[in-house]
């Protein structure tokens, strides 16, 4: 099947749409950006083949095996991956500590460092038999590292344990932050054909599942072209002509999913862009921001580290706040004064996080004003349009400054770039192919 | 990059300006420092003193990769983040030996001679330099075109200013009388070059056009916007410089730029705002890589009109003068400045136009959202963004500012190459 690619190399997340010949979506997929950039791309690209295969299997045989069957075999697959990376991680953290620690604490660190690598393993075992495991992230260094951190912590806090020796918490993070980057900056294997087996294995799959296996294993996708977009854009092995802004990627992208959009806020990681596009998805007039990245994605990142909680926890909890507490700096570097300047005079974490997602949202406002304002249909894309919390600010400032609109929010909106992306590449051969997005769908 | 033979000679000539201001001390000649937009460079020339312009020094400061050196001094002396970084740039070269952009000692002024007052920070910049120098000051109050016009009283208050002020104040600096045939000489001598300024800046209606009217023209307005309007060395360059224009223009070739001659003209653009100095090249090439050539400016208008008929007229020169500082770009009212832009839009028939906004020039920067906004309305040209700084190059973010320029040209691109439709989705294949 000839396919083609988009590929958005973000400052957070690296992402990728994979569109058939008829620009359907076949399949995304995300992982974390890194410092190889080509490795992030080569990830993100191979995950969205894995959805890809995914998705045919599930056209195949959804309607006899059931979504739980299908369900419990992404999860099984995903749990082959994350296990493959833990024993990778497991070797560089032994080479590690035989190469760099001092020969007298080489015993209690590897003692250490298999304990926390068998025990963790274990915990993905389990986690992957769960009918209905709580949400977690998608990418192997926050599950590996929230892992890491909490038993490391409890090994060096036992009485008579490694950090007696000397051996203590510093020592084992350390190790595992710098191994984590050497795990993230190797290619590592983890396409569909590398752990489908294993995870069938793992599965008590009827026999048509395991047919409609052998077909999307065999399905042969044929990448056309590829074109990237996003911060790392440049470093893309592409001509030149295939590599195309982020502002264009989401602005089609945008219209892609909701073809009434005319003004688009993409409030990424580093960079908050407010465009206008016309009819047909082409971008008339943009604003970015300049400089300084306050109040993008990454410090709403910086706020759910200084609050200790995750970042998606961010959102839902600000929902909760009685009363904003008014804030107007959104610099990232004074983030953690600011915080700490209001729990200091008593204010409540909801309410300050309600006024901080108000402040991001005042500083999108003001980028929108200067793009042209805010038209009907008005569609949110990137990372930060999944927090409820800034969505229900920017639906309280949209209404208090242009009145009624259409907001347009996709589940998949941290794609939008990539799904545009895609559809430039189609273009590539087929100049003025039409969408077949389905409403709201990246 | 290769260099023009104009390039070559304009180097030539400002050298030899800048040894003899080092030499100024001893050869008794009088410096008199003033500004580019209403200089008043004839009649300081006919006095036989030499005009210095302290924001010509920053700029050149900013390329030479120096600037950033000397704000930093002039912030360590207590001048705030927020000051017009041409005025530190200026103040920290003072501070650190006051050697001029071609490695010569610059000379203290005799005079300091404010002949533009749109730009308040101009006073503020000539304060700090009598502060320092304790040299006498004279001030040409220059009224705003608010309205849209130079009014007859503007006019007749500048020319009583220049007859009752200006001139005496170089009467006394030089010891000479102020000498009205010299004066017309020299006058008769800017129109000349004036003349051939604005053929190689029209030049840029051909396609491919001959010249960059933004990033190479920032060179051929140097001589008239500084020491060399109403001189032959003036008049000399410009004949020059227009014969090299026409040359290309007859080979049907285009300017020299840092991605080498670009001839394959891809866009053809209007910029509105001043350039920035710290990474002019790299600047530039955000544009030539692109296939981008800049068909006309504004900046390049900050030290007169010309293209709009503006000529020093020889038979009134105080008349002449007090238009001429009236009629700087800067001195325009916001409607004025839109029309402008929407002209050169037309008759340069551009692809798009930009605007590099300057958060610390208040003279450029004020209301250039509104004539951003405006511009698109009237021409249906989408314009775009950018930001930046003169001479501090803690401003210039090369990653934000090329983001924003390909994703603008490619914007061009894609409006050229029109829309697609959506068409319902059909057989969705969900993953």
């Amino acid at each position: 099947m000839r396919c083609f690619v988009g590929v958005d190399l973000g400052s957070t997340t690296t992402k990728a749409v994979v569109l058939d010949e008829q620009g359907r979506i076949l399949g995304r997929g995300i992982t974390n950006s890194r410092a190889n950039y080509d490795l992030a791309a080569d990830v993100a690209r191979t995950e969205a083949f894995v959805s890809a295969r995914f998705g045919l299997l599930r056209q195949e045989v959804e309607k006899a095996a059931g979504t739980a069957a299908l369900d419990r075999l992404l999860r099984a697959f995903r749990t082959e991956q994350n296990l493959a990376q833990l024993t990778r991680l497991h070797r560089h953290l032994s080479e590690e500590v035989d190469l760099h620690v001092a020969a007298h604490l080489q015993a209690p660190t590897h003692d250490a460092i298999d304990e926390i690598v068998d025990r963790t393993r274990q915990e993905e075992e389990d986690y992957s038999r769960q009918d209905d495991p709580p949400m977690r992230s998608d990418f192997f260094r926050d599950v590996a590292g929230s892992a890491f951190c909490r038993l490391a912590e409890e090994i060096a806090a036992r009485p008579e344990g490694p950090t007696v020796q000397g051996v203590g918490f510093d020592l084992l993070l350390g190790l595992y932050d710098k191994c984590i980057i050497q795990v993230e900056n190797q290619a590592v294997e983890l396409g569909f054909h590398d752990h489908i087996a294993g995870a069938l294995a793992r599965i008590d799959a009827a026999p048509e599942v395991r047919v409609g296996v052998q077909r999307a294993t065999d399905a042969a996708f044929d990448t056309a072209v590829t074109v990237g977009t996003g911060y790392g854009r440049a470093r893309l092995p592409f001509p030149k002509e295939w590599i195309r802004s982020e502002i264009l990627c989401h602005g089609l992208g945008a219209h892609a999913m909701f073809p009434g959009t005319r003004t688009v806020l993409d409030i990424g990681g580093q960079d908050t862009k407010a465009i206008q596009v016309d009819k047909d998805g082409i971008v008339t007039s943009f604003q970015m921001n300049d400089r300084c990245a306050a109040g993008c994605g990454r410090y709403l990142g910086y706020i759910a580290d200084e609050m200790n909680i995750g970042l998606h926890e961010l959102g839902p909890m600000a929902e909760q706040s009685k009363r904003k507490v008014r804030i107007n700096s959104t610099c990232t570097v004074f983030a953690g004064a600011e915080l700490r300047e209001r729990m200091s005079v008593g204010e409540r974490r909801e309410d300050i996080l309600a006024g901080l997602h108000r402040a991001v949202i005042l500083r999108a406002m003001s980028l929108l004003a200067r793009s042209g304002g805010i038209e009907d249909e008005f569609t949110f894309t990137g990372g930060v349009a999944n927090n409820p919390a800034a969505v229900s600010a920017l639906r309280e400032l949209v209404v208090e400054n242009y009145g009624d609109r259409v907001l347009n929010i996709s589940p998949g909106s941290i794609y939008t770039g990539a799904l545009g992306a895609a559809i430039f590449a189609l273009r590539v051969e087929q100049p003025g192919a039409a969408i077949h997005v389905e409403r709201g769908e990246a | 990059m290769k260099k023009d033979r104009s390039m070559e000679l304009q180097k030539e000539m400002i050298g030899a300006h800048f040894k003899r201001l080092e030499r100024a001390p001893e050869t008794g000649e009088k410096v008199v420092y003033t500004f580019v937009p209403g200089n008043l460079t004839e009649l300081i020339r006919s006095f036989g003193a030499l005009p210095l312009l302290p924001e010509i020094n920053a700029l050149q400061s900013g390329m030479r990769g120096k600037s950033k050196g000397y704000i930093a001094e002039a912030e360590k002396a207590g001048h705030s983040a927020d000051v017009c970084t041409y005025v530190k740039a200026d103040i920290g070269m003072l501070m650190s030996g006051n050697i001029g952009p071609t490695g010569t000692k610059l000379p203290p002024p005799d005079l300091l001679l404010l002949s533009y007052t749109g730009c308040y920070t101009f006073m503020k910049w000539f304060e700090l330099l009598r502060e320092q120098y304790k040299c006498p000051t004279v001030f040409l109050q220059v009224p705003y075109q608010g309205d849209g016009r130079l009014a007859p009283e503007h006019r007749a208050y500048m020319e009583k200013q220049l007859r009752e002020d200006v001139i005496p104040a170089l009467e006394q600096i030089t010891g000479r009388a102020y000498d009205p045939e010299k004066l017309k000489a020299n006058l008769a001598l800017s129109a000349q070059a004036e003349e051939d300024l604005v053929a190689v800046l029209n030049s840029a209606k051909q396609k491919p056009s001959p010249i960059d009217s933004y990033f190479g023209a920032v060179y051929y307005v140097g001589p008239i916007f500084s020491a060399f309007r109403g001189t032959p060395e003036g008049v000399e360059y410009y004949r020059a410089l227009r014969e090299e224009v026409e040359e290309r223009n007859a080979a049907g070739i285009g300017p020299e730029t840092p991605s080498g001659r670009l001839d394959d003209q891809k866009f053809r653009i209007v910029v509105e705002g001043p350039p920035n100095w710290t990474s002019f090249r790299e600047f530039w090439q955000m544009f030539s890589d692109e296939g981008a050539v800049v068909v006309a400016s504004t900046y390049t208008k900050v030290g007169g009109t010309y293209d709009y008929g503006f000529r020093h007229d020889p038979g009134d020169p105080l008349g002449t003068m007090a238009d001429y500082c009236g009629g700087c770009y800067t001195n325009h009212n916001l409607p004025d400045r839109i029309d402008m832009l929407v002209d050169y839009i037309r008759e340069y028939e551009a692809d798009g136009f930009l605007i590099n906004s300057v958060k610390s020039c208040n003279s450029f920067s004020a209301g250039q959202l509104l004539i951003l906004r405006e511009v698109e309305k009237r021409t249906g040209i989408p314009g775009g963004f950018i930001e930046s700084d003169l001479v501090d190059p803690r401003y210039f973010s090369a990653a934000n500012i090329k983001n924003r320029l390909e994703s603008y040209f490619q914007m061009l691109r894609e409006r050229r190459a029109g829309g697609v439709a959506v068409t319902p989705a059909g057989g969705e294949v969900r993953p």
